[in-house]
């Protein structure tokens, strides 16, 4: 991320940094977490938490902040509070270094984090790029305006004005082309006159990020109304896409405005080191930062209790969704009606009548503090979560393709492939790492179980590692890169993620028990090495330990691809963890017998040949 | 963290609430502090910006945008009738002629020669916010609104739908096991409150709403139910501003679950009182739980702290002896007391580490419960 102007305002660590404690406000809790260097290498060394503070009674976000770093204090010995205040830097020159820190950072989403309204003048092509921008600054979009969105004039006025949103992104057109159409779009937000969701007594705050030839114009209608911010247009080009500078200004609006609305961030952004972050960008930005220093294609989830947010980077192009009603608390019954229960209930190992199951999910929407006690209740969980997982793939599919409508400059080899504009860019194939986070992955009693629900709901094909995020630490590591990359990856690979092993998928289908693939497993170690045949319908589980690698090499049936084409042989490196190497002949794309007694020998065989559940 | 247990709801005979009515934007406040008010009375009003409705003349007339000031036979501000012809173009033959008439009663507030757009306004709503309660004005914001105090007796629910509304409360059944069947339901009961028991169907409810009944209380409904009230299946608990007939408040959940004995009893002997009630339920941040409000003329209830909408009041934590409805299955709907509340971790039947807690339910049974899955009956 470029230095915006408000981040230069920032007070910035120049000391050495040794000790640093992190905050994440979120919605019902705030996370504190100290890292401290050990030796050249950073770890994590203790976490606390509290609950959030940002509504009454308290109305002070510092409030929880305090708290949970007390709770670090406490269970590290550690001194760090002077009253309300964080002793910076950390004293070990005057003889002291168990008092202070050097830095303190935060991330955000209390209050329902950050709520925008976007507007283009094509749904799918400066819509989209709007979208794309305002996801990606770690925003919830309410909505999507465009010219062309289908909904008659005064219905797009009336649906601006009831949003309430925390600020409004307006794009359309291509530097120096037609007017009009972005032109309309302003017309009909000056009309609304919208009203931000927080404060009475202040104007909306509105990035102008679209044709410049429009900018006076805009400024004309709008200048008044809001608090108008022009910026580069987003699509000076058909072909190109420039999202860095709004969503810089999407940060900046953030904390000028939209932050400094909400109890207690004034105090709270005085005390931070760095710019204080929206949760989702700061995840965003750790995976990011992953994927450009390992060379990585990445697919990251974080699935909550009222949403989830997918993140990808492939071929080092980044995306962020986030399904605002697809959650395991809150939204658990917006799953339930998105993908049916058919859908739902083809993963439970066991029947249950629709009424009782149907009362069951409305009253985990309701009391969404609850744990499931006994085992069918944990394996209905799983089987919702399998489906909230697929459908926000399914939507970050859709949003994270190339730009759409173009005449894309091609190479040689895109013209072989024939590659249609607008084309997904998640490619499961070349995926090499899932990153899983939310509470039930990152707390499934059973390492497998996480492990397995991604594999479902993701169906990855050829070689993928997949891992967890330990306690939800991305926030807090997204935003040290800003300030430390070396600390903040130091952190994320060794105390961040746990690697949960390496799936291996062929591509295809055939009969139970029909040959798959023979493979061989050899190590680099004194340990023998390992040869079968997996079987169509079949999932195995072999040993291979998180600080283990093998050379796997597959040899499919003529009609099955590992990777590199029907029938062909392929070997690759790939890594152990906590569960160990799965081999999933169940065929791609997956397919569930459809008549229940068969289903339920199916996943019967299949969760007892991996230990899924007691 | 220290609190694992869910803040329970407040069922109280006696305490103070204070309600908060404020305008979505800035207006007059009616009242003055001090004034006595009744849920109907209106504390403030204020105009709001009326409908907005855009028209592209250069398209209609077939001219180029910055053209259409030579066409509009208004200037902006000016007012404009229903019908009447706001613009029309001047051909050589008169019957090729097209007029643009307005397709509503307003001004004509924005001319656009950029896009050729106009933008008709219709005239301002008044908005007028009633107190909601019956009770006293204790704070006056000016422009915003006011807050409205009474003692009262507090019955939150768990989940509700419909917007606020209010009536005497009459009690549809007997005891708190009972289902309320269409039967219960007499014309008698038009504008009140009726409490059910345990349970209500689809049919009950589609009674109420012939009847013209204000609100109805019970345990539980069915998941099927809910959706046939709305019309669709309710994705995340935000509600309040349903249009259905009536306001319902569930006071346990969903399922067939006896409302909890002592709101029962405390309904039964409010019965024959008005009250106010509110479906308004949003389980995310900011919590906002349905209620109804029994005011009292009572004046031991003034003893007590008032209560904000939506301020849970902090508890030191769950305590033996503290009377707990436990919130998950497998026992679900059921309430006893907390007898041990041991604080090393117990594994559960999914495998998973908690706190738990050890219940005794009234028929002397017992259970070794999640922390997490018990909530204190307060108040």
């Amino acid at each position: 991320m470029k230095a915006s102007s408000s981040e230069l305002d920032q007070p910035v660590a120049t000391h050495p940094l040794s000790v640093i404690i992190a905050t994440d406000c979120g919605s019902t809790t705030t996370k504190a977490i100290l890292i401290e260097k050990k030796g050249e290498v950073y770890r994590q060394t203790f976490r606390g938490e509290a609950p959030t503070t940002v509504e009454a009674p308290f109305e002070d976000v510092t409030r929880g902040v305090l708290n949970a770093i007390a709770e670090v204090e406490e269970l590290s010995g550690r001194k760090i509070l002077d009253g309300e205040r964080i002793i910076t830097p950390n004293q070990e020159q005057a003889g002291n270094p168990n008092v202070g820190v050097d830095l303190y950072i935060s991330t955000s989403s209390a209050g329902g984090g950050l709520q925008m309204m976007v507007a283009g003048a094509v749904q799918s092509m400066t819509g989209e790029s709007a979208q794309r921008c305002a996801l990606g600054a770690g925003a919830i979009v309410m909505d999507v305006l465009a010219s062309n969105d289908g909904r008659l004039p005064h219905e797009k006025i009336e649906r601006i004005r009831s949003l309430r949103p925390d600020m409004i992104l307006l794009s359309g057109g291509t530097d120096g082309g037609t007017v009009s159409h972005v032109m309309e779009m302003a017309e009909y937000i000056a009309a609304a006159e919208p009203r931000p969701r927080l404060g009475m007594s202040y104007s909306l705050p509105l990035i102008y990020a679209g044709n410049k030839n429009a900018r006076e114009l805009v400024q004309e209608i709008l200048g008044k109304k809001t608090s108008l911010v022009i910026t580069e247009n987003i699509r000076p080009m058909l072909e190109r896409e420039n999202l860095g500078p709004a969503r810089d200004k999407i940060h900046d609006l953030f904390l000028e405005h939209v932050m400094a609305q909400a109890p207690g961030y004034k105090k709270l952004i005085a005390w931070t080191g760095a710019p204080i972050m929206p949760t989702p960008a700061a995840v965003g930005l750790i995976m990011e930062t992953l994927a450009r220093r390992e060379h990585l294609n990445l697919l990251g989830v974080d699935i909550g209790g009222a949403t989830t947010d997918v993140f990808s980077v492939f071929r080092n192009v980044f995306n962020r969704t986030v399904s605002a009603n697809l959650g395991m608390s809150y939204s658990i019954s917006n799953v339930l009606a998105e993908a049916g229960l058919p859908n739902i209930m083809r993963w439970v190992p066991c029947t249950i009548e629709e009424q009782t199951l149907r009362n069951r999910i409305k009253n985990k929407m309701i009391r969404p503090t609850t744990i499931p006690q006994t085992l069918d209740e944990l394996q209905i969980e799983q089987a919702i979560a399998r489906e909230a997982l697929r459908l926000a793939l399914a939507h970050h599919k859709s949003l994270a393709t190339g730009l759409k409508g173009v005449q894309q400059e091609r190479t040689i080899s895109d013209a072989f492939e024939q590659r249609a504009s607008g084309a997904t860019l998640i490619d499961m194939l070349s995926l090499d790492l899932i990153v899983g986070s939310g509470g039930i992955l990152s707390h499934a009693p059973r390492r497998i179980q996480a492990m397995l629900m991604m594999v479902d709901a993701y169906e990855p094909l050829g070689f993928t590692l997949l891992s967890v995020d330990s306690i939800f630490m991305m926030p807090h590591l997204g935003v040290l890169s800003t300030v430390n990359e070396q600390a903040a990856t130091d952190v994320f690979v060794r105390d961040c993620l746990v690697y949960l092993g390496t799936c291996v998928a062929p591509i295809g289908q055939g009969k139970e028990g029909e040959r798959c693939t023979d493979y061989t497993m050899t190590f680099g170690n004194d340990r023998k090495s390992e040869r079968g045949t997996l079987a169509f319908g079949e999932l195995k589980l072999l040993s291979l330990g998180p600080d283990e690698r093998a050379q796997v090499t597959l040899q499919p049936a003529k009609h099955v691809d590992a990777g590199e084409g029907r029938g062909k042989s392929v070997t690759r490196e790939v890594r152990g963890g906590v569960v160990g190497l799965l081999l999933d002949g169940r065929g791609r794309p997956l397919q569930l017998p459809t008549d229940t007694p068969t289903r339920l020998a199916a996943l019967d065989r299949w969760y007892r040949a991996v230990n899924l559940y007691p | 963290m220290g609190h694992a247990y869910t803040p329970g709801l407040m069922v109280t005979e006696r305490t103070v609430v204070r309600r908060r009515r404020l305008l979505p934007i800035p207006g007059t406040v009616t009242v003055q502090a001090g004034s006595q008010v009744t849920a109907e009375t209106v504390v403030a009003k204020t105009d709001l910006p009326g409908n907005v409705q855009a028209i592209n003349l250069a398209n209609v007339l077939g001219i180029l945008p910055d053209e259409i000031r030579d066409y509009l036979l208004v200037k902006e501000g000016e007012a404009v009738k229903k019908g009447g012809v706001i613009a029309e173009n001047k051909p050589f033959i008169k019957w090729l002629k097209t007029e643009v008439r307005s397709p509503i009663q307003g001004t004509l507030e924005l001319v656009s020669t950029v896009t050729g757009q106009v933008m008709l306004r219709e005239p301002p709503r008044l908005l007028q916010l009633l107190a909601y309660i019956d009770g006293t004005v204790v704070e006056v914001q000016p422009q915003h609104g006011v807050t409205v105090e009474t003692p009262c007796s507090l019955i939150q629910g768990i989940f509700g739908v419909g917007g606020e509304t209010s009536g005497e409360v009459v009690m549809g059944v007997k005891s708190p096991d009972d289902t309320l069947t269409p039967s219960q339901l007499s014309p008698a009961m038009k504008g009140k409150v009726v409490v059910g028991g345990a349970f209500l169907t689809a049919e009950t409810m589609t009674r109420a709403r012939e009847i013209g009944v204000a609100g109805l209380v019970v345990g539980g409904i069915d998941d099927k139910d809910l959706r046939a009230l709305l019309g669709y299946d309710l994705g995340v608990a935000i509600t309040g501003t349903e249009r259905v007939g009536f306001t319902l408040v569930l006071t346990e959940g969903f399922g067939r679950i006896p409302m909890a004995g002592k709101t029962f009893t405390l309904l039964s002997r409010r019965a024959g009182q008005k009250a106010s009630l509110s479906g308004a339920t949003q389980i995310r941040a900011g919590v906002i739980r349905p209620e109804l409000i029994i005011p009292t003329s009572d004046d031991s209830a003034a003893i007590a702290t008032p209560r904000g909408s939506g301020v849970s009041e902090e508890r030191t934590g769950l305590m033996i002896g503290d009377e707990v409805r436990v919130i998950r299955d497998p026992l679900f709907g059921r309430i006893g007391q907390v007898v041990a509340l041991p604080s090393d971790l117990s594994r559960v039947g999914t495998e998973s580490l908690v706190r738990v807690l050890e219940v005794e339910f009234p028929d002397k049974t017992r259970a070794v419960i999640p922390r997490a899955n018990v909530e204190i009956i307060e108040g």
